[in-house]
């Protein structure tokens, strides 16, 4: 067709979902659809580690830490990892960095869209169905080593609380009210919140709880990172309220982080909880 | 075989150009302002639920009128064109010219293509840059002319009625409030033959939206809500809703439109 109007497919009604739309008409622009020559290509590209989100009375925190790794080589020491997926969500990458920030970034795009097209915004567990489709297109490429294991988290306007997903490669979706933590080294995370977790910890003691576990992760699995305290390199904390999303300052996360050194220096195993039973009182 | 009978191609033109003209004229004007935080976008529109205006990108604002099935196919695609655009580059290539161009391209293959009926629609393309002077408004019409407007710029049916106002009483850099008041106060106004008859339109029927530069989100635009445009405009006298077929060019050799005596378009019913 000779003429210069917009391509009929722009104004046909229909989909509302960008990533529909793109694999109909540019499926090249897609993350998920490359073919690889057979064989692990899990060695090639950097891999993101240690992401974990804590919910607290009326919302959430996710942090990661900035680490990523390529076999034994640290192939980037200030990576972000939790990136807001719209005004009240975020989301956390683990698996390989490459392909997981182009996903998110097709995630963003995909729910600022359907906001645009139907003038009114996804619920929480529309938004992470979507992820989980997202997630499924890239199955072929997790089974030859380039995987991605996100998390989405969000508050529900709707109940007015903060509700975590995780998902594994087969775009299986489940749902955890309290913690999470995804990554090489989200069992120890995971071991540590068990520990500190409270279901009615503050804004401030649920990021405390995170940066903690995210210690841990680091202290216990070389493919995390600790906090960079010479290059002052911290974990990157994302709050979600009603208010929406927001990124802690440096500032803030800078003290935060000398605080639990320092307490580490005298025990580096970290706090210590309390042993029922034991008669012993426990040390802050 | 007989022959068809012959129309020059200005009389082609121009009856193409009187329909759309004539479609357009039935709805209700839309006024865009320059303020000193960005675009004010305002026009009366009784329905929550079909906007008018709406956004199309990070810094970019889609405000039409006319016929809606077919602005709504236009604002679908530039939806499309900003996102695909800003997915495969970055956020900062998409630009209120790229769109504009594409819709006037689209516009103007349709108006002068012989087996279509041409579009009735306007459309204004609003920016909103890092200061007052980058801003822009462009403004698209039924042929797929593309004008680039500075200060405010009307469109629809009671265009030259509102402008005249606007010319009058529009200030620059005025804050959030003036320009509304003026803008509101503009699309109220109505002189019919030199008698000068303005009217409160009521908060509710107003559509508002803004693209303000100051908001700290990537996403400069932001809807008005009643309560807030009644913070807003402050205290206006009693309100009055548009008298039915309010407009002067109501045309009369047109089949009425059905189910909708204030002189709108057809709308799609609500999803």
């Amino acid at each position: 067709m000779s003429d210069a109007r917009i391509p009929g497919a722009f104004l046909r009604p229909g989909t509302s979902s960008f990533s529909d739309f793109l694999a109909e008409n540019a499926p090249d622009l897609l993350p998920a659809r490359r073919s690889l020559p057979a064989g692990s290509a899990a060695e090639l590209a950097p891999h993101g580690t240690t992401i974990v989100a804590a919910t607290f009375p009326g919302g959430l925190v996710m942090a990661g830490d900035r680490r990523a790794t390529m076999g034994n080589v640290i192939a980037q020491r200030d990576i972000e990892k939790v990136f807001p997926a719209d005004e009240y969500s975020l989301v956390g990458i683990a698996g390989t960095a490459g392909l997981a920030v182009e996903m998110v970034r097709l995630f963003q795009v995909e729910l600022e869209h359907y906001e645009k097209i139907e003038g009114t915004i996804l619920s929480l567990d529309g938004k992470a169905n979507r992820l989980s489709a997202l997630i499924r297109a890239n199955l072929g490429m997790a089974m030859q080593g380039l995987a991605v294991v996100p998390m989405f988290a969000g508050y529900d306007l709707d109940r007015g609380i903060g509700r975590i997903f995780g998902y594994d490669v087969t775009g299986g979706r489940h749902e955890e009210l309290s913690f999470f933590s995804v990554g090489s080294g989200s069992l120890f995370a995971r071991g540590a919140m068990k520990k500190l977790y409270r279901p009615d910890l503050s804004q401030d003691d649920a990021v405390r709880v995170c940066l903690q576990a995210l210690y841990d992760a680091a202290d216990d699995d070389s493919a995390t990172g600790g906090p960079d305290l010479t290059r002052r390199i911290f974990p990157v904390v994302w709050v979600v309220t009603a208010d929406g999303v927001q990124r802690l300052p440096d500032e803030t996360l800078s003290t935060l982080a000398d605080q639990m050194v320092d307490a580490r220096m005298a025990r580096p195993d970290g706090p210590v909880a309390p042993l029922p039973g034991s008669g012993e009182e426990p040390q802050a | 075989m007989s022959t068809p009978f012959y129309v020059s191609p200005e009389q082609l033109m121009k009856d193409r150009a009187d329909f759309a003209r004539k479609g357009i004229a039935r709805g209700r004007s839309l006024a865009a302002v320059q303020y000193a935080d960005g675009v004010l976008l305002v026009t009366e529109n009784p329905s929550q639920a079909l906007h008018k205006v709406s956004e199309l990108y990070d810094r970019l604002a889609f405000a039409a009128v006319g016929r809606y099935n077919e602005f709504e196919n236009l604002r679908i695609a530039g939806v499309r064109l900003a996102d695909m655009r800003g997915y495969a580059y970055d956020r900062r290539d998409v630009t209120g010219r790229g769109l504009a161009n594409a819709y006037a391209q689209t516009l103007g293959t349709i108006f002068s293509s012989g087996g279509e009926k041409p579009y009735e629609v306007e459309i204004f393309v609003a920016e909103v840059g890092e200061t007052a002077a980058d801003d822009q408004i462009y403004r698209l019409t039924y042929e797929g002319r593309v004008a680039d407007e500075h200060g405010f710029a009307v469109m629809g049916g009671d265009a030259d009625t509102v402008a005249s106002y606007l010319k009058e009483h529009y200030t620059e850099g005025a804050d959030l409030a003036s320009a509304l008041r003026v803008a509101v106060a503009a699309l109220g106004h109505s002189a019919d033959g030199g008698q000068v008859q303005d009217r409160v339109i009521p908060v509710e029927d107003l559509e508002v939206a803004v693209l303000d530069r100051t908001r700290v989100q990537p996403r400069k635009f932001r809807r008005i809500l009643p309560a807030r445009l009644d913070e807003l405009l402050g205290e206006r006298g009693p309100a009055q809703t548009a008298p039915a077929g309010h407009t002067s060019e109501t045309p009369t050799d047109l089949p009425p439109t059905p189910g909708a005596g204030d002189g709108e378009p057809p709308v799609a019913p609500p999803v």
